[in-house]
């Protein structure tokens, strides 16, 4: 139910019986919040650049390998 | 209202048009395929392999793979699906080859229970991620996630980082569905318990 709830696939009456349950229990609140707040952070920070040079490396050895037919 | 619907199924990806132009010896059009997709093959190659080394070996390979394999995509599914699949596949390659020989599969580790009932339930700040430079928060998140079991880790990447659906990820990893939503769910919650060690609310008078 909370992987649904986190990403907001869930039925419309099952959501509004979660949301009477959500005004009273701060558990839960937290919990959602701070998961959804961990989902966005890993989305918007991209931890891993791409090498400067690799695309081009990686263009000649595509080109390379059309030499023998594309 | 009724009219919108066979309008959108007959709507082709742009890729499909690429990788036919590829297939017929333009290499103008898989470079176009390459300069959209190489930033999150990388990632995915990174996060499954942790080695830099590795992940450039093997983005590379993937996609020479992927070219020389054009004429077998089958095109039921997306090409960039398609692309990360030979991905995963060659970053499990490249890691099974570094442990000399020593079977990797992506369903490693993930018998832990860690993380299936949130313990620390501290609220964060708000914003938690102000209170750190760039630099630092990469080191933090970067540290946080390379500590999920594998078959936890590459679950999340795909589906909520790269934003591959439950089903392309299912497909990607040769998982049912209801695995990946357990995965993902575990996921995301040890990552947050980890996350909570750096982002939680300061009581009053704590350091």
């Amino acid at each position: 139910m909370l992987d649904d709830l986190i990403d907001e696939s869930i039925a419309a009456e099952t959501r509004s019986e979660i949301e009477e349950h959500l005004r009273g229990c701060e558990h839960c609140v937290v919990t959602l919040n701070t998961t959804r707040k961990t989902i966005e952070i890993y989305r918007s920070h991209s931890l891993y650049e791409l090498p400067n040079g690799l695309r081009e490396r990686l263009h000649k050895a595509i080109m390379e390998r059309c030499k023998k037919g594309c | 209202m009724a009219t919108i619907q066979p309008i959108a199924e007959n709507e082709q990806h742009p890729d499909v048009a690429l990788v036919e132009r590829a297939r017929g010896g333009d290499v103008s059009a898989y470079d176009e395929l390459v300069r959209k997709y190489d930033r999150q093959i990388f990632r995915i190659a990174q996060h499954i392999t942790q080695n830099r080394e590795d992940a450039e070996d093997v983005m590379q390979d993937a996609f020479l793979k992927a070219y020389e394999k054009l004429d077998q995509f089958q095109g039921n599914s997306k090409f960039y699906t398609w692309l990360v699949r030979i991905a995963v596949n060659e970053s499990l390659m490249r890691l099974r080859r570094r442990r000399t020989g020593k079977m990797v599969s992506i369903d490693e580790d993930v018998e832990t229970e860690e993380g299936s009932v949130p313990r620390d339930l501290a609220d964060w700040a708000p914003d938690p991620e102000q209170n750190y430079t760039q630099s630092e928060l990469n080191r933090i998140l970067r540290k946080t996630i390379q500590g999920l079991p594998q078959g936890f880790r590459v679950v999340f990447v795909l589906r909520d980082v790269e934003g591959l659906s439950t089903e392309e990820t299912a497909e990607t990893l040769g998982l049912s569905i209801p695995a990946v939503k357990s995965r993902l769910l575990r996921a995301r919650l040890q990552l947050r318990e980890r996350l909570s060690r750096y982002f939680k609310r300061k009581k009053v008078g704590e350091k």
